[in-house]
């Protein structure tokens, strides 16, 4: 109720935001326009229960199983410590945490992270190249046939070409004066360290990462939208800490996605020339706030 | 894993043997110094496997720094017991220590690391596997790690304690009478809770374990 509550009242605050904000945000496919605020009603995926017993049911657990247990069953593709469910809160189901259900009704669409339509099958192989820091499986083959199955039966009963509300990670208005990387390292030390660490390494259980790992080499690479400070802002601040959605402030959230970003990680897979310069002229530049070969600390990021 | 852990707690067993005689006395078979601690076998058993009909938790095989923290919590009484808070009051920093490196150096039961893949039928299943996320409360094995087998020094293991101790627990979060976890990250989901699935939950992880169920 209460959370409802905080949900509703996000959304409100939110509209007047979205007027000036990220004409430059490489997601193009999106429409911006906030959700409709007297609507708190979001697209009902269907129930796990209600899989047929059949071989479509068993492609369909098969796609959710690869989604929360990625690195395990899709070995070859993954090139470091996380799982779709990381980005993609309960299992790829809930409102505004870009579920699957809202976005496999949008494709094949137009993005300019490639420049060039996509079919839901390569939108998420740009997963796998850029979130997953791995390679692209093929888009016939059996992970994006599960991975597609999963995707269309979350959707079952959902218009096609029409943006549904909950689609994104709700905006969150940059702070007045900017962002700042001090506050945000007290943040991530007060809130976040006591499960992904000190040093943003994550914590495994055994050989599996239970907390995934924030920057450094077993996280997302320098080409994966969550790079974007505005991204990262609007994921933490509905999804973090985990189970406490929303109760860090907008500033907070911008300044401790800051910090985050602040930190080396792997190389954009579509680097130019082997040169950070023209990489980040080409593809950063104009994609919200982001520090790719910017220099912190006497450190130029993207190396 | 297991076997491995065994062997250092046997190679400990056994080179600790003949410095007995020198060596402060055991925290945990003989209590500490002040006789106001209490040897934890007394009620922790002799492996310092629990005792589930009494709610004891097993304690053997917990890492060494989420016990000096329960201990200093029950000494400074940021977590209440009438049991334990005397006991924990009454020993020293050293013997903390002490008897933390003690009981982590033991076992801890075989886990069968069941994740969110798996299916999930039961309440129990399905809160521990898929959460409820209408209420916020997220898998428990997202935090505890799969199986409930316990993630850094923050999250303890889940599987290997019995029905008894986990919900009571779980109803001392909803009560607000344990509020010793860090940022509250346990006392907002058990406050979600219903007490069909407080029940369900720790009967589930109770079950994962041959030793540690509700036997």
């Amino acid at each position: 109720m209460k959370t409802h509550m905080s949900a509703l009242l996000l959304i409100t605050l939110a509209i007047p935001v979205y007027a000036h904000s990220t004409s430059m945000e490489d997601q193009s496919q999106l429409i911006t326009a906030a959700p409709d605020p007297a609507s708190n009603r979001y697209f009902q995926p269907p129930q796990e229960s209600e899989l047929p017993d059949n071989a479509f049911g068993k492609l369909i657990q098969e796609g959710r199983a690869l989604f929360v247990d990625t690195k395990n069953r899709a070995p070859d593709y993954v090139g470091n410590g996380l799982a779709c469910a990381n980005c993609h809160l309960e299992q790829g189901r809930k409102a505004n945490s870009a579920p699957l259900w809202a976005a496999y009704t949008m494709y094949p669409a137009y993005r300019k992270k490639n420049n060039k339509v996509n079919s839901y099958a390569e939108r998420l192989q740009g997963c796998f190249v850029y979130s997953m820091n791995g390679k692209a499986p093929a888009a016939d083959g059996p992970i994006i046939a599960a991975l597609t199955a999963y995707s269309y039966w979350l959707a079952t009963g959902a218009p096609t070409g029409q943006e549904l509300a909950g689609r994104a990670y709700p905006n969150v208005p940059e702070p007045e004066g900017g962002y700042d990387l001090v506050k945000g390292e007290q943040v991530y030390t007060a809130q976040c360290a006591i499960c992904h660490g000190a040093n943003g390494e994550g914590q495994k259980s055994d050989q599996d990462y239970v907390f995934p790992p924030l920057w450094g080499a077993d996280s997302f690479n320098w080409g994966a939208g969550m790079h974007r400070i505005n991204t990262a802002a609007a994921f933490i601040k509905e999804n973090m800490p985990l189970g406490k959605g929303g109760t860090l402030s907008d500033e907070d959230a911008w300044h401790v996605a800051a910090f985050m970003n602040s930190h080396e990680r792997p190389q954009d897979p579509r680097l130019v020339d082997g040169s950070v310069e023209k990489t980040r002229i080409k593809y950063h530049a104009n994609d919200g706030v982001n520090l790719y070969g910017q220099t912190i600390n006497g450190q130029t990021l993207g190396q | 894993m297991t076997v491995s852990r065994l062997f250092f707690a046997g190679l400990l067993l056994a080179l600790s043997a003949p410095a007995m005689a020198t060596d402060p006395q055991d925290v945990y078979t003989q209590g500490g110094a002040n006789a106001a601690a209490m040897a934890c076998v007394t009620c922790h058993g002799v492996n310092a496997e629990g005792l589930p009909a009494a709610g004891f938790p097993r304690i053997g095989g917990l890492p060494a720094g989420y016990m000096r923290k329960q201990l200093a919590d029950y000494a400074s009484g940021t977590r209440t017991n009438p049991i334990m808070q005397p006991i924990a009051s009454a020993l020293s920093p050293e013997e903390i220590h002490q008897v933390a490196q003690t009981l982590t150096d033991k076992p801890w039961p075989e886990v069968a690391r069941i994740g969110r893949a798996a299916a999930a039928q039961s309440l129990g299943e399905t809160l521990a596997l898929r959460g409820a996320w209408e209420r916020n409360i997220p898998e428990c094995v997202a935090c505890h790690g799969p199986g409930g087998a316990g993630v850094g020094v923050a999250f303890p293991p889940l599987a290997g304690q019995s029905t008894q101790y986990l919900s009571s627990q779980l109803n001392a979060w909803r009560q607000g009478t344990r509020k010793n976890d860090p940022n509250d990250l346990m006392g907002h989901i058990a406050r979600s809770m219903t007490d069909a699935e407080v029940q369900a939950v720790s009967a589930y992880f109770a079950g994962l374990t041959e030793t540690g169920a509700a036997q």
